[in-house]
């Protein structure tokens, strides 16, 4: 093993966690980032973790019951999710997600409506049956990024907040120094997971990473009574019930945005909350009369194919993770730390998170499929 | 060059025009907002007005807009027999009828929305409007936010019962909505606002026991001090509450720091106003920070300008910041760790400083080793961080209870000046509003067909193992090309 001192850059979800994983193998670890820790998609998403497509699935589940007690810190991770139907397309749909997932060895469980309604009392009448995944679930995004901070903190490892990024110092093609408004901070190895930022950050080492930026909205609303199964999505929508009982959720258009080396200072929601709220009313008309209290939205950034990336070249280890993060984040640590130590990842196979495959991509991608800001 | 090429699930046309419009719209219909709409309709340019009053019960209850404390009646149940009464007790609003105004009562703004930093979307500008049963959109050129300034409670024993309210929402109560349930009041501070707040409450026939004051001289301008000395209302100076007890409806006695006791079913907090800059800040609006006009301060930006008291308290040289600090001083100190500062999410001042979770969790050993001090190690104080941790001012009051002396913490604690640390957000919708009536029915046809969960990419939900293989393709035709749930 050669990184004795590695730099991060971001603290984010998945900055922090290969961060924690890296101090965990005793490595010396700092952590940059622009702002305060999770301030970006990582503290402003659904807090859903059930990535079934992803073939860091495995492991994504095999820690999410175990991080409260990994990191030290609760992250209110609650076990598995229940889908349902309110219209017959949804519920075909579904079924079809139950049965690709049986298939791949996933259980999933089929719902009838009134099954449906005993696990999930805010159903109403129009729901016409659901899925019961038996695995993934759902966290509190705020408590898990500053859980991963904190735990990180306890293993020696470092977080400099307020702390932008400019520029890096090579040698023989090698990365020897990170520079950043606070200092230069050297090291044999960098991870890059900076959000949005990760491609620009990449392009000054020569690495070609094609992202397009998009803005997402989420709602909440104030308490409701708890439910067996916080984990509820359906109706064009995913969210959660929150230990305290608020119901947090998104989905819907997303609008495709540009800002600047920084990232964008604010950042605004619209009227698709009334969207949302609708969806909502109508996926759990029982808590219809309840008010929705906030509103807010997050930037992610997208690869051509909606994958992540997750790679690495000499010694700097590229992470961006296309909207998927967080679920994915106890597991994309691991990755990324495998990856900086071993130089690959050392339980499943990630080639097809590799950055070649966009190699050769045409300059003007995002005009051809139309991911450019309005 | 490649022809841009259209992504269907992205927002692009899927917000329509909204179906009114209006040259200007005033928010807040108080005399400040009814001149400027008044102003505005010369020339016979469409003005909407609207006022949200008289909100409903269930906001009252949780203390929205105003701190009501409890203390209304349940007159304020009965919404139309309410609509009369505040009608008829806004008497200024005639002219503005006479002028051509479309006034709307009853009607709350709850967010304002135009294209700017990340957003491109929208067709225009537009104010969003509800009352009881719907909510709607509204297009502007220009705006006029004159939505006053709300209450500024600050936390000591026994705040959390009924009985302890607002110096505006007892205005309100009485002036408006003619609903007060209360008859005899103690007021806490004696600069002009509650001095004024003494002198109402004695026109509309309450009782007005004293006005305690943290400074040892009255802070109110001579005139009104002198009003109140002939009204024979003791203003005893030096002299701050320490527990406010109760029963069952609340308040009966407060409890002095000279060791008195003094019996009343209300306790006023006229300690200070703070402007109403939420529609601003939901909009990313610019602020500033003026202590002697209560604290952040909407700025103007392009088509949208401020009237009254939402603009800015009047300048009298007075430094309501440190007013507040002093009277935050003196309350505090009669404070317990376990003396609750969010009501809402019912956090004490121990949590807080504590920088622990509700206690639906565990606090493991780590946990407690953390506190708002080694937060502050590792960065400039920000309430926000410090509302997701320990969600003191995430509750349904939206944070009017409790957010402005949590920030007063945070500075105190971090040894910085309030103007230093950052105004916790506002985010739309300003007031609570039910799904149903917030949710938009008639949605264009756009916005249905192009529905997504999550980004509608269809290559991003087919498993690993499945890349490249046949039931890639199933993927695609199974779901629509997406998790189009
Ligand atoms: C509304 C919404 C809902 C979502 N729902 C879910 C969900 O339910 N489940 C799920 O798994 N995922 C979800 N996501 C996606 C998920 O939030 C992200 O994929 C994940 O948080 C990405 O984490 P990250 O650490 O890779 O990036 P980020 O969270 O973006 O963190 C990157 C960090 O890098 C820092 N940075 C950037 N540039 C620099 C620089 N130059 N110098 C120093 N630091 C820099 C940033 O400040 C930031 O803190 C959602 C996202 C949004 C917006």
């Amino acid at each position: 093993m050669s990184a004795q001192k590695v730099v991060v850059v971001g603290a984010g979800a998945s900055g922090l966690s290969a961060a924690w994983w890296l101090a965990r193998a005793g490595v010396a670890v700092t952590v940059l980032d622009k702002g305060i820790v999770g301030w970006e998609a990582s503290g402003r998403n659904g807090g859903g973790c059930s990535h079934y497509q992803s073939p860091l699935f495995k492991e994504e589940q095999r820690l999410w019951p175990q991080m409260d007690e990994l990191l030290g810190y609760p992250t209110e991770f609650s076990p598995e999710r229940i889908v349902m139907a309110v219209t017959p397309r949804q519920l075909e749909q579904y079924h079809y997600i139950a049965e690709m997932n049986n298939r791949l060895g996933h259980r999933v469980d089929l719902l009838d409506a009134s099954q449906v309604r005993e696990a999930v009392p805010l159903a109403g009448d129009n729901c016409l049956g659901g899925i019961h995944y038996r695995f993934g679930g759902h966290a509190n995004p705020h408590r898990t990024v500053q859980a991963y901070a904190w735990a990180l903190q306890d293993l020696g490892g470092r977080i400099v907040q307020h702390s932008p990024v400019t520029g890096f110092q090579m040698a023989g093609g090698k990365v020897t120094a990170v520079e950043s408004t606070s200092g230069t901070y050297e090291c044999d190895a960098v991870v890059i997971a900076a959000g949005p930022q990760t491609g620009n950050l990449a392009a000054q080492l020569g690495i070609d990473l094609p992202l397009a930026n998009a803005r997402a909205e989420m709602i909440v609303t104030e308490p409701a009574p708890m439910m067996k199964l916080g984990g509820v999505d359906g109706n064009g929508l995913y969210g959660r019930q929150t230990l305290r009982g608020n119901l947090a959720y998104g989905g819907g258009p997303h609008e495709w945005v540009e800002f600047g080396d920084l990232g964008p200072e604010v950042k605004p929601s619209t009227p698709l909350t009334r969207n949302l709220a609708r969806r909502l009313a109508e996926l759990l008309p029982g808590a219809a009369h309840l008010g929705v209290i906030r509103s807010w939205a997050g930037v992610i950034e997208m690869t051509p194919d909606g994958r992540p990336v997750i790679d690495r070249r000499e010694n700097v280890t590229v992470c961006t993770m296309s909207g998927v993060g967080f679920g994915l984040s106890p597991a994309s640590g691991h990755a990324i730390s495998d990856l900086v130590l071993e130089g690959k990842c050392s339980f499943t196979d990630i080639e097809k998170l590799g950055l070649s495959r966009f190699d050769g991509i045409e300059a003007d991608w995002r005009t051809s499929k139309g991911w450019l800001a309005l | 060059m490649s022809e841009r090429g259209h992504d269907p699930h992205a927002i692009d046309g899927k917000f329509p025009a909204p179906s009114q419009h209006y040259h200007t719209v005033v928010i807040g219909g108080g005399t400040s907002g009814t001149q400027a709409a008044l102003k505005a309709a010369t020339n016979g340019t469409r003005v909407l007005l609207v006022d949200e009053n008289p909100v409903s019960g269930a906001l009252i209850g949780t203390d929205v807009p105003f701190f009501f404390g409890g203390r209304a009646t349940t007159a304020v149940q009965n919404r139309e027999r309410m609509v009369e009464t505040v009608f008829m007790n806004m008497p200024w609003l005639e002219p503005a009828f006479e002028a051509g105004i479309d006034v709307q009562l009853a009607t709350t703004a709850w967010g304002v929305y135009r294209n700017g930093p990340l957003v491109g979307s929208l067709p225009g500008q537009v104010v969003g409007l509800a009352d009881a049963d719907r909510s709607w959109l509204v297009g502007f050129d220009k705006l006029v936010i004159a939505t006053g300034a709300r209450d500024l409670p600050l936390a000591f024993p026994g705040w959390n019962q009924p009985g302890v309210m607002g110096a505006k929402a007892l205005a309100m109560l009485l002036e408006r909505y003619d609903a007060f349930a209360g008859r005899q009041i103690a007021v806490v501070g004696s600069h002009d606002l509650g001095l004024e707040t003494a002198l109402l409450a004695l026109s509309k026939g309450l009782e007005v026991l004293a006005i305690f004051e943290v400074r040892d001289a009255v802070q109110g301008n001579a005139d009104l001090a002198a009003q109140v000395a002939a009204a024979g209302i003791p203003v005893r100076c030096g002299v701050t509450p320490v527990e406010a007890k109760g029963g069952l409806d609340g308040v009966e006695a407060l409890v002095l720091s000279d060791g008195t006791a003094l019996d009343c079913d209300s306790v006023v907090m006229a300690v200070g106003l703070v402007p109403m800059i939420e529609l601003n800040d939901a909009a990313n609006g610019p602020r500033r920070f003026d202590a002697n006009r209560g604290g952040w301060l909407p700025e103007t930006s392009e088509n949208i300008a401020f009237a009254g008291s939402c603009a800015g308290l009047a300048d009298t040289g007075f430094d309501h910041a440190a007013y507040r600090q002093d009277w935050m001083d003196a309350l505090g100190g009669a404070c317990g760790g376990d003396t609750i500062i969010c009501q809402c999410e019912e956090m004490t001042l121990a949590d807080l400083t504590g920088l622990q979770p509700p206690r639906y969790l565990d606090r493991p050993p780590a946990l407690q080793q953390r506190s708002l001090k080694t937060l502050l190690q590792d960065g400039p104080p920000n309430q926000d961080q410090v509302k997701r941790l320990t969600r003191t001012g995430m509750g349904q009051c939206q944070g009017r209870r409790c957010r402005d002396q949590v920030a007063m913490i945070l500075a105190a604690e971090a040894g910085k000046s309030l103007a230093e640390v950052p105004l916790s957000t506002h985010r739309a919708p300003v007031r609570p509003l039910s799904l149903k009536v917030i949710a938009d029915w008639e949605e264009s046809d756009e916005m249905r067909a192009g529905w997504d969960v999550w980004m509608g990419i269809p290559t991003q939900w087919v498993p690993y193992a499945d890349i490249g293989t046949p039931y890639e393709e199933e993927n695609r035709r199974r779901l629509g090309g997406a998790m189009a749930l």
